[in-house]
Parts: C-alpha cells; sequence; structure tokens
C-alpha cells in the first residue's frame, strides 16, 4: 500500500493541475487576507469559497486521475498486490496531495501576510475542514469510478453528488422546515443539518464566529449545543462516520468489482 | 434658548442661592465628625436650622434609623464619610425642597419586598441636588418620586444584582417633572436608569452596564433627552416604551446580546428623533413596534445581529444617513407592505453602481434579505446561515422580489459611508 501511496502522491504533486489549486487557494486567501482587516470576514469568505469548491474539486479531479491512470491500475491488480492495497493506496495519496496543496495555499500568505493567523483557532478550524472535506470528497470520487466504467457516467454522477451536498441539500431542509413550522424543529434541524458533511463544516465555524445573530432564542440553543462535549462528540462522530462512508463503499466495490 | 437651557440657569440660581446663602449671617455651620461635638447625623439633623450647612467628617457612621430630612439642608461629606443602613431601612429620605446631599458613600441598604428601600429616597421635592455620591450594594440606589427639578450628578451606583425579581433600580425617577440625570455610572442593578412617568427631562453623559434587565428603561415619559449615555452589556439593553416627542442623540448601544436583548427596543414611541447614535454588537440593533414619525437619522449600525427589526405596526418612520455596516442582516420585517421611508443610507452589502458620480447609487438597493424574512418567520432555518443555496435564493430574490416587501428600498443609497460634514 505504501509503494501504491509514494507513487500515487509523488506523480500528484508533480502535476502541474495540483500545483496550480495550491496557487488558487494562495491567491485566494492572500487577497482576503490582504484586503479585508476584520479576521471574521476573512473566514467567512474563505468559508464559502472552501465550502463549494473543495468538495467540486476533489471530486472531479479525484475522477480524472483515476480514470486516467485506470491502465495502469489493471497492470498492477495483475501484480500479487491485494486489491485494497492498491485502492487505499490510491485513494490516500490523491487526498493527501490535495490537502497538502490545500494546507499550502492556506498557510503561505497567512505566513507572510498575517503570522498571527498561523495560531487564529478560527484559520486552523477551516483548514482541517477543508482536509476532512478533500478526504470525504476523494474518497467519493475514488468509488465512483469503481463503479462506473463509463467517464461520462462516473462525472455526472460526481457532479450530482457534489451539488445535492453543496447545494439542494439546503434547500431540501428549508422545505422540510418549513412544511414542520407547526412543530419544535430544533432537534430535527440539527440532525438533518449533521447529515451532510458540508454542512457540518459550515455550522461548526459558523457557530465560533460568534455572530450577533445567533445570540437569539433559537440561535442560542444551537450554540449551546455546539458548545457542548456532547455536541463536539456527536460532530466528530459524524465527521468519522463521513470518513469512513466512502472507504467502506470503496472497499467493497473493489472486492466485488470484476475487472 | 431651550426649556433645557432654562431650566440648567434655574438650577444654576438655586446652587447660588443654597451656597451663597450657607456663608450668610444667618445660616450656620454644623460639624458631624465621629471626635467631633455632635457625633450623630440624626442629632445634627435635629439641630440644624433651615439653610443651615452639614459638614459630614471622614468616618463610618451607622445610624440606627433612615435619616429623614424636613429643612432644606445642604449636607456633605468631607472626606470619605460613609454611612451604613440600619437593619431594614434605607438611609436618607429627603422631604423637603432644596436640598443638598453630596459627597457620601452609602451602604448595604437590604433588599426589601414591602418597601421600596433606597440609599436615597427624595419624594415631592423641588430643587434638590444629589451629587458625587457612592452607593454601593442597595437595594434601590436613588429612588425619586413626585418631584421637580432637580439634579442627579456624578453618582457611582453599584449593586450586587443576581436574581431580577429581588433586585432593584440603580437610578429610579417616578412622577417627576424637569430633572437632570447627568455623568453618573450605574451598573450591577436591576434596570440602571428607570423613568415612569418623567416630562422635559435630560439625562445625560451616564454609562450604564452590566444591567440585569435594560440599561435604560422608561414608559410614560414624554419631551425627554437623553445624549451621549453609554449602555452596555446589559440584560436586554435598552426599553423605551409609551412615550412621545422623545430625543436621543449620540448614545452608545454596545453589546446587549441574549435572546431577548436589544440596542434600543422602541415600542409605541410617537414623534421621537434618534440622531448620530452608535449600535455595536447588540443581537438586534433597534427594535421596533408600534413606532411611529420617528426620524433616524446618522446613526451608526455596525456588526449587529439585525440591525433594525421593524414591525409592520411602525409606520411613517424615516431613516437617513445612517450606515449599516457588518450586520448579518440589515434589515428584516414582517410586512408584506412598508410604510417607511428609507433614504440617502450607507449599506455596506450595497452593489450598484454611480455613473454620474454624484455620490448615490443609479440603483436602488433592497435592504431586506429573503433569509432575513425566512428568519423572522421560522427560527430555525438559521442554521443555514451563509449556505450556498441562501445566498442563492437571496440573490434571486434581490432580482425579482416576491416574498419582501417591494415597496420597501433605498432609492439613493449613498456610495460612501454617511460622515457628518
Amino acid at each position: 500500500m505504501l509503494k501504491v501511496f509514494k507513487y500515487s502522491f509523488l506523480d500528484l504533486m508533480r502535476n502541474r493541475w495540483t500545483i496550480a489549486y495550491a496557487l488558487f487557494f494562495a491567491l485566494c486567501s492572500a487577497g482576503l487576507l490582504y484586503l479585508s482587516g476584520d479576521g471574521n470576514k476573512v473566514i467567512v469568505s474563505a468559508m464559502n469559497i472552501v465550502l463549494l469548491l473543495v468538495p467540486l474539486v476533489s471530486v472531479i479531479y479525484g475522477q480524472m486521475y483515476l480514470y486516467q491512470v485506470r491502465e495502469y491500475v489493471e497492470l498492477l491488480l495483475a501484480q500479487p498486490i491485494s486489491r485494497k492495497a492498491i485502492f487505499m493506496g490510491y485513494y490516500l495519496g490523491i487526498s493527501t496531495a490535495l490537502s497538502l496543496s490545500l494546507l499550502v495555499g492556506f498557510m503561505l500568505p497567512a505566513l507572510l501576510l498575517q503570522p498571527s493567523y498561523l495560531l487564529n483557532t478560527n484559520w486552523l478550524l477551516l483548514i482541517v475542514i477543508a482536509v476532512v472535506l478533500t478526504f470525504i470528497f476523494t474518497g467519493l470520487a475514488c468509488w465512483l469510478v469503481l463503479k462506473y466504467d463509463n467517464r461520462l457516467k462516473g462525472f455526472g454522477a460526481g457532479l450530482f453528488i457534489w451539488l445535492l451536498l453543496a447545494v439542494l441539500y439546503d434547500g431540501a431542509i428549508l422545505v422540510i422546515l418549513l412544511l414542520l413550522e407547526d412543530y419544535p424543529l430544533e432537534k430535527l434541524a440539527l440532525v438533518l443539518s449533521m447529515l451532510n458533511p458540508i454542512d457540518m463544516g459550515r455550522m461548526l465555524l459558523i457557530f465560533q464566529l460568534d455572530y450577533s445573530a445567533l445570540m437569539g432564542y433559537t440561535g442560542a440553543v444551537f450554540s449551546h449545543f455546539f458548545g457542548t462535549r456532547l455536541g463536539g462528540f456527536i460532530l466528530t462522530f459524524g465527521f468519522g462516520v463521513w470518513l469512513s462512508f466512502p472507504i467502506v463503499l470503496l472497499l467493497s466495490k473493489a472486492r466485488k468489482k470484476d475487472f | 434658548m431651550g426649556a433645557m437651557g432654562r431650566t440648567m440657569i434655574r438650577y444654576l440660581v438655586i446652587i447660588i442661592i443654597v451656597v451663597g446663602g450657607s456663608v450668610t449671617a444667618n445660616a450656620r455651620e454644623l460639624v458631624v465628625g465621629l471626635s467631633s461635638a455632635v457625633t450623630s447625623l440624626s442629632s445634627a439633623l435635629k439641630m440644624a436650622k433651615p439653610y443651615d450647612t452639614l459638614c459630614v467628617n471622614a468616618g463610618t457612621y451607622h445610624p440606627d434609623s433612615t435619616l429623614i430630612i424636613t429643612k432644606p439642608l445642604y449636607i456633605f461629606g468631607n472626606g470619605n464619610a460613609q454611612i451604613e443602613a440600619a437593619q431594614n431601612q434605607g438611609i436618607f429620605e429627603i422631604r423637603s425642597d432644596s436640598v443638598t446631599i453630596a459627597g457620601f458613600t452609602l451602604q448595604n441598604v437590604p433588599k426589601n419586598y414591602l418597601k421600596d428601600l433606597a440609599a436615597i429616597w427624595v419624594d415631592y421635592s423641588q430643587h434638590f441636588y444629589i451629587g458625587n455620591n457612592t452607593i454601593n450594594n442597595c437595594f434601590f440606589g436613588i429612588f425619586i418620586t413626585k418631584s421637580k427639578n432637580g439634579i442627579v450628578e456624578n453618582n457611582t451606583v453599584k449593586g450586587q444584582a443576581i436574581h431580577e425579581h429581588s433586585s432593584a433600580n440603580a437610578i429610579h425617577l417616578w412622577y417627576c417633572q424637569k430633572m437632570v440625570v447627568k455623568n453618573n455610572w450605574v451598573r450591577h442593578h436591576r434596570d440602571g436608569i428607570y423613568l415612569e412617568f418623567v416630562d422635559s427631562s435630560n439625562i445625560e453623559n451616564n454609562i450604564s452596564e452590566q444591567n440585569l434587565r435594560y440599561g435604560l428603561h422608561f414608559m410614560f415619559s414624554n419631551y425627554d433627552a437623553y445624549q451621549q449615555n453609554t449602555f452596555s452589556n446589559n440584560g436586554a439593553g435598552v426599553a423605551v416604551m409609551f412615550s412621545k416627542f422623545i430625543q436621543m442623540h449620540r448614545n452608545n448601544f454596545n453589546a446587549n446580546w441574549g435572546d431577548a436583548a436589544y440596542g434600543l427596543l422602541l415600542k409605541e414611541i410617537y414623534d421621537g428623533e434618534i440622531t448620530g447614535n452608535t449600535f455595536q454588537k447588540n443581537t438586534v440593533g433597534i427594535f421596533a413596534e408600534g413606532a411611529n414619525r420617528i426620524h433616524l437619522r446618522q446613526n451608526d449600525f455596525i456588526a449587529n445581529g439585525w440591525a433594525l427589526k421593524i414591525r409592520g405596526s411602525a409606520m411613517n418612520n424615516e431613516f437617513c444617513y445612517n450606515n449599516f455596516i457588518g450586520n448579518s442582516f440589515d434589515l428584516a420585517t414582517d410586512a408584506r407592505t412598508d410604510y417607511n421611508s428609507y433614504h440617502h443610507n450607507y449599506w455596506e452589502e450595497y452593489s450598484g453602481y454611480d455613473l454620474n458620480k454624484d455620490g448615490l447609487g443609479d440603483v436602488p438597493h433592497r435592504p431586506v434579505k429573503l433569509f432575513a424574512y425566512l428568519v423572522s418567520k421560522l427560527d430555525e432555518s438559521i442554521l443555514l446561515m451563509r449556505s450556498s443555496f441562501i445566498e442563492l435564493l437571496n440573490f434571486a430574490e434581490k432580482v425579482a422580489p416576491s416574498v419582501t416587501p417591494t415597496s420597501l428600498m433605498d432609492k439613493t443609497p449613498l456610495m460612501k459611508m454617511y460622515r457628518p460634514a
């Protein structure tokens, strides 16, 4: 597994698109840090970019890479290496490479422009969330590549999953909340948003950024939840489930698939 | 010169007469001190003739009952004169005109559910002056009823309120007229400054903070002016109810956070002026319900949850030359049609352009976002704050409003932050 990981990781780190990805985030965060004085605003703007782009890029990039090395993977499968080792190696290689470019993209401008950000918990939290999302969505990408031999279908499914989780899901929550308006909804709303990793990341950050609007009654209830140990535990658990879910899918698919 | 100026001059004349009177032949000066001829405050009060001066030397005094003042006197603490309240009693009770109490430290008036015990209670009096006192851990600090033409100035009132039901107000005015409450620092009480049926009064330059309920609370009080006060970290901010012709200028409303906290709550307020105030980091900057014909000008709304929450019952108000910066929601309303006018405000979120360079945006600004409307309808949807889907909805609504009031817009938004010339 380590050999495959090392190979794919180094291959990707040399790829100009990985460098472009890091450069993009570096430019974004440098621009935000440079233009905006207020700390919270920088983080919120960066958060919007991260929550939209990181899942999209992870899915599409992961799929593109895996479809590209498909023949090589088939060659590897003929060797005495377990399927698990091959696919986990690729999965870890891609996600580590993307995470590394994210880290560089966010840390380097902070280091140069405002070193105080390196210790800002919210900034670090944002980076952690970005990394977790990278792993989740790269995992989904690997699974989709195995599931669909047809590239078009694969990309379509990837885009759909991204659109669903990043945009449509919140709309669905809103509709459900509006339909059930007459009932107490705090717990339901929390549970529903916990089912989506992007929402989880967004809420985790928003509730750290002490928004005055969240100090209203319902907001205070939610804030309280995210502040307690139980809330922290549930969030960690939720992210844990979301991290392992694509891996489980990927491995079961890899075991059964007839190449 | 306004009514306020005339009253000020009147007070000055009174003070000159009182102070001047004390040095004339017919007024004496009595010295009260632990080592002087007169050692007790109550016997000094009995000995004193009207318009005498009582000079109380430094030391801690323990009167055995409330000190009731029934003649015009000038009483001041010389050095650190402390008075401890007797058991179940207030400290001073003023029942005469032209009384001055200054320079004391008054302490430990116990709470009482039957009587309104206060460090200083003024009842049916005129032309009194309460200044430079420090009032610690008292039930009511300064309690004034049915009085006129008094000055409450430079006092520090610090309570130890824990529960709303077992605490009282720092400065409490009831049925008063032409009062001046100035330069006081009040904290840790139930309400910082409380006014009920108080007319033509001036509340100026006070700091009211960390009170359990309201920093300033007034009801049924007309023709009053509130200037340059700071209200911060109060349980529910400032409440202004059932009053007419109120002037609120250059006050600071800071950090009033909580589920029912407002920087400023306007309820049944008519014909007021709210100018040059700063609202910063409040859950709601201004909440207006049944507020009519109010002019809100040149206020700064910075980093509030909701800068303005306007109910449909608020009508004919004018909002102009205000700055809205970094608020989660600039304006929320539950009304389908809005009868207030908004013009020449600076909205940080405004995304229009100014082709003719007259400093005014060419495209009208709609300050009510769809999401603000949603949240006001459905509290729980706050969970979707900053979600991409919500931003999409907001954009769609901005382009073609269907839910938010179509008439509510600023047709002449400022391109740059408003700064008074």
